[in-house]
């Protein structure tokens, strides 16, 4: 039977006209799973997020009440609250819905969070290319400041002696920003370079101090777990990662955008009847299922696969930040790959040698192959420096170029073989092209 | 809300006229206050900064730096980390065009060497009459209606090279 997007559950987007305005929002009984919330300990604010199963949303899936319960408690210590609405990764375009439709529901979750946690201040991290977007997250929380919902007056406004304040901070172009140890980097006015973990942020965060850091998408689904109670959250979709996720869809299919859905839904229904299906009636080579960093999946294994974690892990993906990427069966794969590389190469911070290296060589490699210059060895060879930068970098963006670049090539070789020739009839030339060229010039030199 | 960016013709600044007023200072107090620390200031800054003098040439991060209280290499290594902190002039209109994949996938880059052809510049390079520069960005999270451009703030979907010239000539709106 078809899917149809009206008959599914739809928490974090509603279709209500004018949802972001205040008003409108608390007419739909906005802010009243916060009052809720302030009626429990902090403690039990927590265990009915651990009982709603809830995962983050940022890529990890790491349970978001454990994370709230590592911070510790009873500290005089000021402790903070990330937002992560960096949303860099290639193929995410999620949170901006939530940012210009429901901003408010992201920010009763910053309210519930910050009392079960006892954060006085909360920094929302916003990529710096999403101008409109910050704009619109930062009239609403004046709104909400005008209203008394947050800051001081929140005490008078719903009783009580816990207050808290929001800061929007604007990023400026650079995906390490999503990483959450380089997003404390960036917030504290620093070159944005990866942190070593152990220390981890609920111990070590923002300016030293405990710090949580929550994806937004995750925020908004806690006033809803408040609303409708942990049990019954836990119920919706797949029980190992229950609720609903925003699946960006985009590439090769004829409705291209973000779809609510309960998780666990099979993935080959989302992309024909959610998204249309693939222009043309063309078949599917190959998907990427939780944006760019994530292991492809081949267009005929896609059967039984299902949009929740647990399946997706056992397809042999991850689903990270839900971004599914359709490509049909014209796509030129190797030129995909050597894009995504350019990527990766880019956004390196240049910290660990690796990857700053890594990340160069492989795309090197992808140009050869891209242009018919390689041999079957170098597709040997790209795996072998792939493997190479996995486990060996500070943050994640390692794997995050190490994994397409092996994953593609295992498991689409024939795509490469294609393309490349069996003997290499010259010498290719070095080309050095790591250096960055965007720096101001050196004046002069005194010695 | 919308803030004309204003770009400084002269490629260079001169140290002596790179000031903030006395209005901006005190916004810049209340920038500051946000934070446990006036360092986290320094993002703010740059952007406050690139908004009024066109782009971050080293006069300016000078004064920032000064502002702040913070060493000139500081700034000068958060502004040069990151691609939206423009280490040169820009054009009036600065053409954003995605090629990753996504966009990749729906003619993003038939999109960007169009327009590139246009106007005769490449990747980060101005029109000599200082009207347009180009961009080959990454994803800048729009993929469900790619191809995408921005010009300057304002986000443009689904957008196909007949549509192109007429937006950036200012003519058509396209959604």
């Amino acid at each position: 039977m078809a899917l149809n997007y009206d008959d599914l559950p739809k928490l974090v987007l509603p279709t209500i006209p004018d949802l972001h305005k205040l008003d409108v929002y608390r007419q739909h009984g906005g802010y009243e799973a916060y009052r809720k919330a302030l009626t429990m300990s902090p403690e039990d604010v927590i265990e009915e997020v651990k009982k709603s199963g809830l995962r983050g949303r940022g890529g990890a899936c790491f349970p978001t009440g454990l994370k709230w319960s590592f911070m510790p408690k009873g500290s005089d210590k000021p402790k903070y609250l990330c937002i992560n609405g960096d949303e860099s990764e290639p193929g995410s375009f999620k949170d901006r819905q939530i940012f210009e439709y429901n901003p408010h529901l992201m920010i009763e979750g910053i309210l519930i969070a910050g009392y079960a946690m006892g954060i006085t201040t909360a920094f929302i991290y916003i990529r710096g290319e999403y101008h409109k977007w910050v704009r619109l997250v930062e009239q609403a929380a004046q709104d909400a400041y005008d209203a008394g919902l947050i800051g001081e007056r929140m005490k008078e406004t719903f009783g009580g002696d816990y207050s808290l304040e929001i800061v929007v901070h604007k990023g400026a172009g650079a995906y390490i920003c999503g990483e959450e140890s380089s997003l404390m980097e960036s917030l504290e006015g620093k070159r944005p370079y990866p942190r070593i973990k152990p220390p981890f942020p609920a111990q070590k965060g923002l300016w030293g101090m405990p710090t949580t850091i929550n994806n937004v998408e995750t925020l908004a689904c806690v006033p809803v777990i408040l609303r409708i109670g942990g049990d019954e959250y836990a119920k919706i979709g797949a029980p190992g990662h229950p609720g609903t996720i925003l699946l960006g869809v985009s590439g090769h299919v004829n409705k291209p955008g973000v779809y609510e859905v309960p998780t666990g839904l099979p993935l080959l229904d989302i992309i024909n009847d959610l998204a249309g299906g693939v222009p043309g009636g063309k078949k599917i080579k190959m998907v990427i299922p939780g944006g760019s960093s994530m292991p492809p999946l081949r267009g005929d294994e896609l059967e039984r696969v299902n949009m929740d974690a647990d399946s997706i892990k056992e397809a042999g993906s991850y689903i990270g930040t839900a971004g599914v990427m359709v490509m049909d069966e014209d796509t030129d794969i190797p030129h995909v790959l050597r894009r995504t590389i350019h990527f990766y190469h880019h956004e390196s911070c240049g910290q660990c040698t690796p990857c700053r290296e890594g990340c160069g060589w492989l795309e090197k490699m992808l140009i050869r192959v891209d242009e018919g210059d390689a041999t079957s060895e170098d597709l040997d060879l790209l795996i072998d420096v792939a493997n190479n930068i996995d486990g060996n970098t500070i943050c994640a963006l390692g794997e995050a170029a190490a994994w397409p670049t092996r994953y593609t090539i295992e498991r689409l070789r024939e795509e490469f073989e294609k393309n490349v020739k069996k003997e290499r009839e010259h010498t290719p030339l070095n080309i050095v092209h790591g250096l960055r060229t965007d720096s101001h010039e050196v004046e002069s030199v005194v010695h | 809300m919308n803030e004309t960016i204003s770009v400084i013709s002269s490629s260079e600044h001169d140290q002596e006229n790179i000031a903030f007023t006395e209005e901006e200072l005190q916004r810049i107090e209340q920038i500051k206050g946000k934070y446990p620390e006036a360092q986290a200031a320094v993002m703010p800054l740059l952007w406050l900064a690139q908004k009024k003098w066109g782009w971050l040439s080293i006069p300016v991060l000078k004064h920032v730096a000064e502002v702040l209280s913070l060493p000139f290499s500081h700034v000068q290594g958060v502004a040069s980390f990151y691609t939206m902190y423009w280490k040169r002039p820009m054009g009036r209109r600065h053409v954003q065009i995605c090629t990753n994949i996504s966009c990749l996938l729906r003619g993003g880059e038939d999109l960007y060497n169009h327009v590139s052809n246009m106007l005769e510049i490449g990747h980060m390079e101005r029109t000599d009459d200082g009207e347009f520069s180009l961009e080959e960005v990454e994803c800048m999270g729009a993929c469900g209606g790619a191809p995408m451009i921005a010009i300057n703030e304002d986000y443009y979907e689904n957008v196909t090279i007949e549509e192109v010239e007429p937006l950036l000539a200012g003519k058509d709106e396209v959604e």
